[in-house]
């Protein structure tokens, strides 16, 4: 069974239809890259699915149970991690306490008043760092991180509450090329490692046919294509999109 | 070896306290007064009060003071709101062992300090607020006042406004206690005064934000006979070049409490309105022996003239040096005892304190407004005594709940 | 009404509009730009007034008016170039504590320069009389101000859209890092936007004075109405603040047409109220664009070193002993010390790791004062009693207005609560058989066994160490950690399970409960209670007490309450223009330690150990 299945999906601002009677479906340990020129209804998707957006039509069921009208937050909850575009970290704090704030809320412990917050979940927390690679700055502030370690701390972010699903936005936008490859090989590894289904986006079409599982070509707002690395790379309507850009 | 009985001590301690008590360095103690206002808040009213009290201060000392004592005020700015009123007043009893405390304008803050006075057991006396409440809700057997209070003004203009037989009121005030109590005093005497009389069209701008063209417009539409205002200060003069502009006080007459006080009434100038029924000061006109004294004295010094403030500063500190020299020394029980029915002079008439509700019978002036050389001036006026103007005992026993 | 008064209080209305909207335009753009909270704009139209009102005596009015105008526009650009400039680097608060310490300044300064009286300025000439319209008088000078107003508009549209200066503008307006990416010249425009608002600021103030007198009280009323009318406008947005300008303006002339003349008090405030909880961003406004990137971060919270507990301990053991070496008055001034201390501390806790910007935080504070008055007045209850149960109402009352608070943000967050706080505040003001009214509560003493100032220091002084310790504490909490977290992160904090607004609504809510202690506290240390207790200058008392000490250090409310009571206390007891003074003293701690006092010591101590 598929941990994460799209069916039928749209969405439309005021006239223009950003996505449109989209189906796709992820399964465990599979890596799911979601591809297409600017303005192709891939923000928009990711929004609907992480609950920022309410769709007008169609259906997102995880694991069975449908995500519509939950809050991003809810949406968390059932076990769907989560990385940004553009990354978001607690900035007044170490990489630990950022990693120990997402064991907080997956225990529900935010509201104790009492306890000390630094103290809780720390082995666990270092854990995960160490997982990702990043153990030896957790004291560092995440302030003065270096851009694709901050992208490692959310990884660790959001593997805390043991998602069986990871949705991962541009996870290599505004990295050198070589790192992105190293990020991309560990947020692979671990998803295989734990059967965690991931789907993300990216531009970067070296890291998209080296480390998908499969792809799904949106243009248009449509789904034009989906297939593995070798069936997207031989379509004709992904060729005649990606014309000049990448052929 | 020497040994002290108990009784030798007692009388060398006795001696020695005897000694002291002689010694002429004692004699010649200055005796302090703790003097607090709102001087940032309000400086266009309260620093012709300060010179008021430091004419005073000049004179009594120069006459020898208190049974030979200086008197020495200690002033302090009372951050123009109760709770640093409070402290302001705390820090002249215990750091300056002040013997009692004067002054204070609005009447919340004379309120939180005569609250104070009562429960540090100290005297006070208001000099500048005009609540009722202070002597009669809120009264205690600390607390005095000096000036005339809201309703005592109020009643001085009711036979005025009686006599011109209006049917029809309108009334403005500003949206606090002064103005509340004002218009409140202001149609239980009329009502009393002329039955059947009608308040129609109430405006209550609040306080420093009066919109005035919207006010005299609604004011006009109730097409009163006659028009009762509270107002003063800035709202004062945005009504009244408002009313003027827009033909308000055209053939109805205005009775306006205080307007007549150089404080409000100077800044007027060529706006000022011809015939209101005001309460006032009209200073260069009045021609007792007591304020030709008053007025030469004041001008010597200052170079200025008096506002109504300095008046009330400089009756306040006649009344602290009468009653310390009446009670012998500045003993609060013995100054308490020394204000009941103390009578004395001011620049505007004899006053007495009251008994039973340690109000004094300073009065007002009564009269109505003119221009003259492009400045406004009381016309017509009279003194009205405060005593004739002031509820029953009964009435005060109601009220006070001592 | 008929319909001809109809007709003239609409005139009315548009005749206040112009002149709100003038100055307001100015407040609108220079926020738009420079994203300064400019407290002093009230301060640069009084100065309009008193420049013009001064000058109409020799050159007459019309002449004054341009000339005040450009006068005031030039102290403009001087307080621009010499201060302002230096300090758009620290954070955006100190910026506005900078202005807040500009008003006191000029207000001594106009004190000092035309004297304490009000002055009421000459009539316009040529325009001193009243047509008549529709059976009633009517100002020909109100009719100029009606065709005045739209006529700036218009100007200020066309030189918005039409020029390249204010493509500039524009661009910074909704995005600055964008347009200081494209190569524009800041400081050529920050100054000549500050110059051009301060300049209708001061035109605004002199085209006043044919209506109302010049006086020292002008300068806060005028800019709190301006604040709201360019809140209601949306921030930034010349057009909104017309329309907020006129709509504020037409309801309250029609308030007081159909005799609800005691709403004016507050009507501005639920207009702004109402506006806000439906459009979060004003009435034109936009989603402000997010800074991208840190602003001014934060070092992460480290848990108290031996020595700083020490020191604490230290501090509190002194305090304790204080007593056996001084009695009297220095234990009256602690206690207000103590209990500004607990006020800027339960601020600080919603201000700093909340990062909600309350600027009605004095709401809870007066709240726990009147829960205090009203339990132990008018329901009969012993003080202990009164004094334990009052903060439960300032608790509940920033419950209520705290979860319509948490679902804005930014300025408009921050004007929410001013809204809130003048709406209890004008309720407590005018429920004169409940409250006491203007007047207030008086004969709030504490209980015998309480009322000797040694007794009542202590209780003071346990209370407010106790609570202050606890805060503290909880910030060391996972809530306190995950306040924090919704501030520095909202998105991040949604994605992985925090509810942010309710994590913010119950920081809120606490902040106002610690405030309450407070004001029950002060009610019973002072005796009586006032409105004055939550009124707007104590919520800016509590932002400069905040602020002054350092808003990123824990310690840095306390030392600031210390030093701004002290300061207040001395300087008021010793010099005249000791409002002037506390202002110098104010910048001159802004500019040289932009990141206030503590966070000062703090960086200095920090440098020494590397």
């Amino acid at each position: 069974m598929s941990v994460l299945a799209v069916k039928n999906l749209s969405k439309a601002f005021g006239g223009v239809q950003a996505v449109r009677d989209v189906s796709f479906a992820v399964a465990a340990g599979e890596l799911l890259a979601m591809i297409g020129p600017n303005g192709a209804g891939k923000t928009t998707c990711f929004d609907l699915l992480n609950g920022q957006l309410a769709p007008d039509a169609g259906e997102i069921e995880f694991e069975g149970r449908s995500l519509r009208g939950l809050a991003p937050r809810e949406i968390w909850r059932l076990g769907v991690g989560r990385t940004f575009q553009i990354t978001a970290t607690f900035g007044s704090m170490t990489v630990r306490e950022n990693v120990q704030m997402a064991l907080l809320s997956h225990h529900r412990r935010l509201s104790s008043l009492f306890s000390l917050a630094a103290k809780r979940y720390r082995g666990e927390a270092d854990a995960l760092l160490a997982r990702v690679g990043m153990r030896d700055q957790a004291e560092r502030p995440c302030a003065v991180l270096a851009y694709g370690d901050l992208k490692r701390v959310e990884l660790a972010i959001a593997l805390a509450n043991q998602p069986r699903l990871l949705l991962m936005d541009e996870p290599t936008a505004g990295m050198a090329p070589g790192e992105r490859g190293e990020l991309m090989q560990l947020a692979a590894d671990l998803a295989r490692g734990s059967k965690i289904a991931v789907l993300f986006t990216e531009h970067d079409m070296d890291v998209v046919f080296t480390h998908a599982d499969r792809i799904v070509v949106l243009s248009g707002g449509e789904l034009i294509a989906q297939g593995s690395p070798q069936e997207v790379r031989a379509h004709a309507a992904v060729r005649e999109v990606y014309l000049g850009s990448y052929a | 070896m020497f040994k002290l009985t108990r009784r030798k001590a007692l009388l060398t301690l006795a001696s020695l306290a005897a000694a002291v008590a002689a010694s002429p360095a004692v004699q010649a103690q200055t005796i302090k007064i703790g003097e607090l206002n709102s001087y940032k808040l309000f400086p266009a009213f309260l620093e012709p009060y300060k010179k008021g009290w430091e004419l005073a201060l000049d004179e009594i000392n120069r006459a020898g003071g208190i049974n030979g004592r200086k008197i020495e005020v200690v002033s302090r700015e009372d951050g123009g709101n109760p709770g640093d009123a409070v402290r302001a007043a705390e820090e002249l009893l215990s750091r300056e062992n002040v013997s009692l405390l004067m002054g204070t304008f609005a009447s919340h803050i004379g309120l939180a300090v005569s609250n104070l006075a009562n429960q540090r057991k100290v005297v006070f006396i208001a000099a500048e607020p005009l609540t009722d409440k202070i002597v009669w809700e809120n009264g205690n057997r600390y607390t005095f006042r000096v000036r005339p209070s809201t309703y005592m003004q109020v009643a001085m203009l009711i036979p005025e406004a009686a006599k011109l037989k209006k049917q029809r009121w309108a009334i403005v005030y500003p949206n606090y206690e002064y103005g509340q109590s004002a218009t409140a005093s202001f149609k239980k005497l009329l009502t009393n005064a002329q039955p059947g009389v009608q308040f129609i069209g109430e405006q209550a701008p609040a306080l420093n934000k009066i919109d005035a063209g919207a006010v005299v417009q609604a004011l006009a539409d109730a097409k009163p006979d006659a028009i009762f205002s509270s107002l003063f200060g800035a709202d004062l003069q945005k009504f009244v070049r408002e009313g003027n502009l827009r033909g308000l006080f055209k053939d109805r007459p205005v009775f306006n409490l205080l307007a007549g006080e150089p404080e409000y009434l100077d800044p007027l100038k060529e706006e000022t309105p011809d015939g209101w029924y005001v309460t006032g000061y009209p200073w260069n006109e009045i021609r007792t022996p007591a304020h030709q004294k008053f007025l030469a004295a004041y001008q010597a010094k200052w170079k200025d003239y008096p506002r109504l403030g300095s008046v009330v500063g400089y009756s306040t500190l006649y009344t602290v040096a009468n009653v310390l020299k009446r009670a012998g020394g500045p003993d609060t029980e013995k100054v308490i005892a020394a204000m009941k029915g103390m009578e004395m002079d001011t620049p505007i008439g004899p006053i007495v304190w009251r008994p039973i509700d340690n109000q004094s019978t300073m009065g007002a002036y009564v009269g109505r407004l003119a221009k003259k050389d492009g400045k406004g001036v009381m016309v017509n006026w009279r003194y009205a005594d405060g005593a004739h103007f002031l509820p029953t005992f009964e009435e005060v026993k109601a009220m006070r709940k001592e | 009404m008929t319909y001809s008064s109809i007709l003239i209080q609409f005139l009315n209305g548009l005749a206040s509009a112009s002149s709100l909207f003038l100055v307001a335009a100015g407040l609108s753009l220079i926020f738009g730009v420079t994203r300064i909270v400019n407290f002093a704009h009230g301060s640069l139209y009084m100065l309009g007034m008193y420049v013009a009102v001064g000058l109409a005596g020799q050159i007459g009015f019309w002449w004054s008016v341009p000339l005040a105008a450009l006068a005031v526009a030039g102290f403009g650009a001087l307080v621009e170039a010499l201060l302002l400039r230096r300090i758009y680097g620290a954070p955006e608060l100190l910026q506005a504590l900078a202005t807040f310490a500009l008003v006191l300044v000029v207000k001594d300064y106009t004190l000092w320069q035309w004297g304490p009286e009000d002055i009421l300025g000459p009539r316009a000439p040529g325009l001193d009389g009243a047509v008549t319209i529709a059976g009633n008088r009517f100002p020909e000078y109100d009719l100029f101000l009606i065709a005045f107003g739209p006529l700036v508009l218009a100007a200020l549209w066309l030189l918005l859209k039409r020029t390249r200066w204010g493509t500039l503008v524009r661009a910074a307006t909704q995005d600055r890092e964008m347009a200081s990416a494209l190569g524009v010249n800041q400081r050529w425009l920050f100054t000549s936007v500050f110059t051009l608002g301060a300049c209708l600021a001061g035109l605004g103030g002199a085209l006043q004075i044919p209506r109302e007198p010049a006086t020292l009280l002008i300068d806060l009323s005028v800019v709190v109405d301006a604040f709201v009318v360019v809140v209601i406008g949306g921030l930034g947005s010349i057009p909104g603040a017309f329309v907020a300008a006129f709509l504020i303006a037409e309801i309250k002339a029609f308030c007081i047409g159909l005799g609800y003349s005691t709403l004016t008090l507050v009507i501005e405030f639920i207009v702004m109220a109402v506006v806000l909880v439906i459009r979060p961003w004003g009435l034109f406004g936009r989603k402000p664009v997010l800074p991208r990137g840190p602003g001014a971060i934060e070092r992460p919270l480290t848990p108290p070193s031996r020595t700083v507990i020490a020191a604490l301990v230290a501090v509190t053991a002194a305090l304790a002993l204080l007593p056996l070496a001084y009695g009297g008055y220095t234990l009256v001034l602690m206690v207000d010390i103590l209990i500004f201390a607990l006020f800027a501390v339960s601020l600080h806790f919603i201000m700093g790791p909340g990062g909600l910007h309350s600027f009605g935080h004095a709401a809870y504070f007066g709240l726990g004062a009147y829960g205090a008055g009203l339990l132990a007045v008018r329901a009969g209850a012993p003080m202990e009693v009164s004094l334990a149960f009052a903060p439960l109402l300032a608790g509940l009352g920033a419950l209520v207005f705290g979860w319509f608070c948490v679902r804005l943000s930014g300025v408009y967050l921050t004007m929410l609560t001013l809204a809130f706080a003048q709406i209890i505040w004008s309720i407590v003001f005018q429920w004169d058989d409940f409250t006491g009214g203007s007047n207030g509560i008086v004969g709030l003493w504490p209980a015998p066994w309480l009322a000797s100032k040694t007794a009542y220091y202590y209780l003071t002084l346990v209370s407010c160490v106790a609570a202050i310790a606890l805060l503290w504490r909880v910030l060391y909490s996972p809530f306190g950690y995950a306040l924090r977290a919704a501030r520095d992160s909202p998105t991040r904090a949604d994605a992985i399970g925090m509810d942010v607004r309710q994590l913010q609504w119950a920081g809120f809510a606490v902040a106002g409960l610690f405030a309450g202690i407070a004001g029950a506290l002060y009610a019973f240390s002072k005796g009586s209670i006032s409105p004055e207790t939550m009124a707007v200058s104590r919520s800016v008392d509590g932002l400069v007490i905040v602020l002054l000490g350092g808003i990123q250090t824990l310690t840095g409310p306390v030392w600031g309450a210390a030093l701004f009571t002290w300061l207040q206390d001395t300087m008021a007891r010793n010099i005249d223009y000791w409002r002037a003074v506390i202002g110098a003293v104010i910048l001159l701690l802004v500019l040289a330690f932009p990141q206030g006092i503590t966070g000062f010591v703090a960086e200095r101590l920090e440098q020494r150990r590397t």
